[in-house]
């Protein structure tokens, strides 16, 4: 259309994928073959914009200058706004928007901040379709991506695109996903693969789990795309054993992409091809390490080699091969069909996009979370969130599992992205975060972060097999109440050496919990240690189970929910415990409003 | 099934896409229960199991049943999105049998979401 200087009218017509779904580009048709049969199209202007949210009213449009708000529009609907809305100047009155009747109560998905402070791309298609219907994916542009690629780019203008639109991959490293292909592409021995890292590991993430069990064939497209950029005709899905629900729908997902074509030889008959095979891994958390994932998909014993060569150069079975994340590879069928431009405004200036969060822990509102790239972690916990349930107070961020850091309150202002994370200490990882409120102890939390770390060392590297294991047994020795002066400085001495000297990535993060917590909540560590006593009440051996007599408002809470009869109440006295009947449940502790019990 | 050509995913998404949106197409309603890991777990089987049972009591042909994945808000679930033609899906939280069933008078056959159990309407804000 021209963007004639003598307009005297728009219409903004929402081209979101809401109302493209719903047919706006058919009412925009409709209206201009209208508007040039009584000769307006001159006078008339159609700007399609963005979507503005109320897609469930869609197609919408908005006419200028009088602001009319048209809902619903449908191309037959063309000839009756051109004849009564721009000739007669009527506003035509069945198509406008009603507001809902005053007693309906029920809000708008907008005007509540978990939804509305979302941005989806990753999880676009998230509750909209069904999983096991490769028809309602292709219905949301599914498989559209793939065949522009086939049809319009080279594998080298694929590799560019994504250079340019700025992707990090999702899966902790941030590595940008564009180099990493153009790397592969590089070598020139066949065969190549490309393998999807569904190996999600960490304490309290679930993103990946989510994706593949809610919209599989977007993994599977993005597979596909890059087996196309970078050479290779093989694709593997590595997803532990322990999510059976992602592994069936992937293997239906896979099943009927092959019976459309989607996947096999000759692709859309442009002759690429492509097929995915799932290799369910036993859940070690050692393989979500490139190397090691790749030595479990060969059978072998899952354990991380030197680099170099990297994979890139000599990987599975010692072929060129791209290992991507889950998240990572959903994100490429938004950015091939929307362009690298779009998806690089999105974001801050080194981190694009949106990051997928998995919100856990101390927090109202537990969660998958979609956000662009720099949103506040403040934002994250009290306007996504929604905030520490029972009136809590915000202590603490554990953010990239056992392998990132806590940021601690005061710091809830970060910006989330991969450098300002970096620099606060933690990082990014897969995108688990885990709140934690004043009843979280922070010697107990490292303790088990520790644990797990000592449960998953593969034991290649003595650094990580042995000093893990006497850094938990200081730790236990501390939250036991057996700490000597002196302890929080050796634990920051071996935390550094195993940081130091292991060679793979579980094990050169796996002190920073510790690290982390001693850096932010010394003061704790050392009232374990000189006081015996946990600020928190958490560690059993350092509570007293004591009721202060002051602070006691004989509500008789902790009576009515000790569960060994272990405390003495009666109306208007004080409480107090029995020491010998006392299990140290918590129990009291944790029902007590006014912290009464230390 | 034949492979397919780049003009049959534009077909398909056109055939799609109206189903989908329930304009035009032969239902009335479409009822989505949130079915990821974390909705089975609370017991989303249960209210599938529920709905499915009172569309065949009724032998209602014109209310689309189906499921899709987490709808996010995990902590809520089980979760379901119920759409009545020309009005804007609602979206209900913490559903069991009897809520569905109440849901299920109301909205599904009445038309008038019910608001105590309700979350919110609309739709979520897509990426463009």
């Amino acid at each position: 259309m021209s963007a004639s200087p003598v307009s005297r009218m728009q219409f903004m017509m929402c081209a979101g994928t809401g109302c493209m779904a719903s047919g706006s580009i058919e009412v925009k048709e409709a209206l201009l073959k209208e508007l040039a049969k009584r000769n307006l199209q001159d006078e008339v202007q159609i700007i399609m914009t963005g979507c503005n949210g109320f897609c469930a009213m869609g197609p919408l449009v908005v006419v200028y200058p009088d602001g009319v708000f048209y809902n619903q529009v449908k191309p037959e609907h063309a000839p009756l706004i051109v004849e009564e809305h721009v000739l007669k100047g009527r506003v035509v009155e069945k198509l406008l928007f009603k507001e809902e009747a005053a007693k309906d109560r029920v809000p708008l998905m907008r005007d509540i901040g978990f939804f509305s402070l979302q941005r989806l791309i990753v999880l676009r298609n998230r509750g909209l379709i069904d999983a096991e219907n490769i028809d309602e994916y292709i219905a949301r542009d599914g498989y559209a991506a793939l065949g522009k690629v086939l049809t319009e780019m080279t594998p080298e203008d694929v590799i560019e695109e994504i250079k340019k639109s700025g992707l990090r991959g999702r899966g902790g490293g941030g590595f940008p996903t564009g180099l990493k292909w153009e790397e592969c592409r590089r070598y020139e021995s066949f065969p190549k693969f490309t393998i999807c890292n569904g190996d999600e590991g960490d304490p309290g993430a679930f993103m990946d789990r989510s994706v593949m069990e809610g919209d599989p064939h977007s993994v599977l497209e993005g597979m596909a795309i890059s087996g196309y950029a970078i050479g290779a005709e093989q694709g593997y899905i590595y997803v532990r054993a322990e999510y059976p629900l992602a592994i069936q729908r992937l293997q239906k997902a896979i099943e009927d992409a092959r019976d459309y074509g989607l996947l096999g030889k000759d692709i859309l008959g442009k002759g690429f091809n492509f097929d995915i095979g799932i290799y369910p891994g036993a859940g070690a958390f050692v393989c979500g390490e490139s190397t090691a994932l790749m030595f479990s998909i060969e059978g072998k014993r899952g354990m991380p080699r030197i680099k170099p060569p990297r994979s890139a150069e000599a990987g599975l079975w010692n072929q060129p091969t791209n290992l991507n994340n889950v998240e990572t590879f959903a994100n490429l069928n938004p950015i091939i069909l929307n362009g690298a431009d779009w998806y690089a405004s999105i974001g801050t200036e080194g981190s694009k996009g949106t990051k997928v969060f998995a919100l856990t822990g101390a927090v109202n509102n537990v969660g998958l979370v979609e956000v662009p790239m720099g949103t506040t972690l403040k934002t994250l916990i009290f306007d996504i969130g929604g905030g520490i349930p029972k009136k809590r107070k915000f202590k603490a961020a554990q953010i990239g599992g056992p392998s990132g850091g806590c940021i601690p309150s005061g710091s809830e202002g970060v910006e989330i992205d991969y450098e300002s994370l970096q620099s606060a200490g933690a990082m990014m990882g897969s995108g688990g975060v885990v709140i934690m409120d004043n009843l979280t102890c922070m010697v107990d939390t490292a303790r088990f972060f520790i644990d797990f770390c000592v449960e998953e060392s593969c034991g290649k590297c003595v650094p990580c097999r042995e000093g893990l294991k006497v850094m938990y047994d200081k730790l236990t020795d501390i939250v036991e109440g057996r700490g000597e002066e002196g302890d929080v400085e050796f634990l920051f001495e071996l935390g550094h050496h195993i940081n130091n000297t292991s060679h793979c990535g579980l094990g050169k993060s796996a002190a920073n919990p510790v690290l982390s917590t001693i850096h932010h909540f010394r003061h704790e560590y050392d009232a374990h240690i000189r006081d015996k006593h946990c600020p928190a009440l958490v560690c059993p051996s350092l509570i007293d189970f004591v009721v202060i007599e002051e602070k006691c408002k004989m509500c008789g809470m902790c009576f009515r929910n000790c569960p060994s009869d272990a405390i003495i109440w009666e109306k208007k006295k004080v409480a107090r415990i029995d020491t010998e009947k006392c299990t140290k449940c918590r129990t009291c502790i944790t029902n007590c409003k006014f912290d009464a019990i230390r | 099934m034949a492979k397919i050509s780049i003009e049959d995913l534009k077909r398909i998404k056109e055939r799609e896409r109206s189903r989908m949106v329930l304009r035009e197409g032969d239902f009335r309603a479409k009822i989505t229960v949130h079915m990821g890991t974390c909705g089975i777990a609370a017991g989303a089987r249960d209210v599938m199991t529920t709905f499915r049972d009172l569309l065949a009591k009724r032998d209602m042909m014109d209310v689309m049943l189906t499921n899709s994945g987490c709808a996010g808000l995990c902590a809520k679930e089980p979760m379901i999105t119920v759409e009545v033609v020309d009005q804007a899906p609602v979206k209900y939280i913490l559903v069991d049998k009897e809520k569905a069933l109440r849901i299920f008078e109301e909205h599904v056959v009445g038309g008038n979401p019910v608001e105590d159990y309700a979350l919110a309407k609309g739709s979520e804000t897509q990426a463009t």
